[in-house]
């Protein structure tokens, strides 16, 4: 059923076009390095990321520390290790939770039509109208800051968007002719829904996950600057946050996790950009 | 259209209601009520005083019973009292809102208009110098954190080229009054706008290039130079009137977002607008004051939303009244 299974189906097109793109490449590259420092990183670096291991405000490029330690003594690099993989960690999970249930809503909205789709669109704009990084604020205030509540408050405040893209590719879907045969010959509205009709609307939505990632991982940097992310987990954002006072006399400790968070967004954009091209073929002179 | 707007005034009335509940009831299922903040604030307080306190605020009825008072209150448009500054919440976010409102219109319209001019210049030629920087820019632009750019722009500012004031709204001297008053003023406008501009001209530009390399593959753009139109005519008169239309939508869609990004850029140059009473609050567990932010940002997304739309059809007439 599933085109992949071809040799020369749309998919093994579009994935021969992403690897011809120099751009998307940079970005898969960008991403690996971010992964593997993260990754492989507690073995290069000390355990803990908030030991005090130099004098305070150490500058980078120095014996002791090479990106230099925060106003506490604190090394850099460490932050740059281990807060990479709560940031990624929350933008991964928050961005697949944001993206399934607006796939879901979307979907069920465009497929059904009429009081669903009503009802579930009340719910969309309902969400489109909170100030979203106030209500994550507060959600994540008022129930104990941990890795948990920060990825559900992100999730459940960003899904709106690809339920509307989901809604609209759904609805053109649903009455096109190969939908109306598997209705003829007696398929469940489940199969034609989720096997039917997502595969053929996944390409936009795909893109669309990718750049969620970057949005998610910046709104934990957000959170975490404010001081609003988990205290007991060191993280890119917690670290800029902590030193904004002393911003002038270390720029160091606000420099380089700012510049990790960038380049992690950075690549997962150019990705995205990269399968908007590979998948959207009809954008592509644009 | 009378229809319309009506029926819009009740969907809009009915988002209202649902926004203040749900805040309601979510800020009071949370564990740990303000009374115990306060008492740990004041360094302890004995069962008594709290037990007083919870009763002054109303904090010891049952949860309908608050949220039925809450709302009546709401209806005749008292937000209650902040329980750290004892002020009424609404002359709190009033006080607030005129420092916010500078910050994101001078921020909003400056990225616009810059925006959609490098938007609309570089789509001359989609694959020359400009195209490619502005590719860059919406690039970087997304994918920076506000809160970063700002403050790289901080140490730079203060460190390289200490021209402008890196923090707060106003001369520490300054009388508030006059002339003088409003150029100080707009003297500390110039780090935070920049940086929230930053990220929406990174938008704009990208927005109204793609917007413009549509416009102008479209027919009557054939047609109109067919018929010996100058260029400048077919570009200026019959191009960019179209694809200003989806720039101008987001505009306005995007005000709620403006004041989300405002909460950070607030925090980062110590701006005292509504951003940061909404910070400051949430770290206070100032429950009304908190309650109160999020209900009036939720109405003026409501309100500019509709807005937009309704503008939206008074440009663009092919866009039926259903």
């Amino acid at each position: 059923m599933n085109a992949s299974d071809q040799p020369e189906g749309p998919w093994a097109e579009a994935l021969r076009m992403f690897a011809r793109n120099p751009s998307a490449i940079a970005g898969m590259l960008m991403l690996s390095v971010v992964l593997l420092v993260t990754l492989a990183g507690p073995w290069l670096v000390g355990a803990d990321p908030f030991e005090i291991i130099a004098a305070p405000m150490t500058p980078p490029f120095s014996d002791e520390a090479i990106l230099g330690t925060d106003y506490l003594g604190r090394d850099v690099l460490t932050t740059l290790v281990y807060g990479g993989r709560a940031t990624l960690l929350v933008g991964a999970v928050a961005a697949l939770l944001s993206v399934s249930i607006g796939i879901t809503l979307g979907a069920l909205a465009g497929y059904y039509g009429g009081r669903v789709d009503a009802v579930l669109m009340r719910v969309t704009e309902f969400f489109q109208v909170l100030p979203a990084l106030l209500f994550a604020m507060v959600v994540v205030t008022l129930f104990s800051p941990t890795l948990l509540t920060i990825t559900l408050a992100i999730g459940i405040v960003s899904w709106t968007g690809t339920a509307r893209l989901t809604r609209a590719e759904f609805m053109k879907y649903r009455n096109l002719e190969f939908v109306r045969a598997e209705r003829a010959i007696g398929a469940s509205h489940a199969r034609i829904l989720w096997r039917v009709i997502l595969p053929n609307a996944l390409p936009p939505l795909i893109v669309s996950a990718t750049l969620a990632i970057g949005s998610a991982i910046l709104f934990e940097a957000g959170l975490s600057f404010l001081g609003l992310g988990d205290q007991n987990r060191m993280s890119w954002g917690l670290m800029i946050g902590a030193s904004r006072q002393y911003v002038l006399s270390c720029w160091w400790a606000v420099a380089f996790p700012g510049a990790a968070i960038f380049v992690t967004v950075l690549a997962v954009s150019l990705i995205g950009d990269g399968l908007n091209d590979a998948l959207n073929p009809k954008l592509r002179e644009r | 259209m009378l229809k319309l707007v009506a029926s819009r005034l009740v969907q809009g009335l009915a988002l209202v209601l649902a926004v203040v509940v749900l805040n309601f009831v979510l800020v009071h299922a949370a564990p740990g009520d303000p009374v115990e903040t306060i008492a740990g604030a004041s360094g302890g307080m004995d069962e008594k005083l709290q037990a007083e306190l919870r009763a002054q605020y109303g904090l010891d009825r049952p949860l309908p019973v608050q949220l039925g008072i809450y709302l009546g209150k709401v209806a005749r448009g008292d937000l209650g009292y902040s329980y750290f500054f004892n002020l009424p919440v609404s002359s709190l976010i009033g006080e607030r809102v005129p420092a916010t409102l500078a910050l994101v219109l001078t921020s909003v319209l400056a990225a616009f208009l810059t925006g959609t001019t490098l938007g609309v210049l570089s789509s001359r030629r989609p694959n020359g110098a400009l195209s490619q920087t502005i590719n860059v820019l919406s690039l970087v632009g997304f994918s920076a954190p506000v809160f970063w750019l700002g403050m790289l722009l901080v140490i730079l500012l203060a460190s390289v080229f200490p021209v402008f004031p890196v923090s707060g709204m106003r001369n520490i001297a300054s009388d508030g009054r006059g002339v003088a008053d409003v150029i100080d003023v707009l003297y500390h406008l110039v780090l935070p706008a920049f940086t929230l501009g930053l990220v929406y001209l990174a938008q704009y530009s990208r927005l109204s290039r793609a917007a413009m390399l549509d416009v102008l593959g479209a027919d009557y753009i054939r047609t109109a130079r067919a018929k010996g139109l100058s260029e400048r005519k077919v570009f200026y008169k019959h191009a960019l009137r179209n694809a200003v239309l989806p720039v101008v939508t987001i505009l306005g869609l995007q005000f709620g977002n403006v004041l989300a990004g405002a909460i950070v850029v607030e925090t980062v140059f110590n701006w005292p607008g509504l951003g940061r009473l909404a910070y400051e609050s949430v770290l206070r567990r100032d429950y009304p004051t908190i309650l109160g932010v999020l209900l009036f940002s939720s109405v003026v997304v409501i309100v500019m939303n509709q807005l937009t739309d309704l503008c939206y059809r008074l440009i663009d007439p092919r866009i039926k009244t259903t």
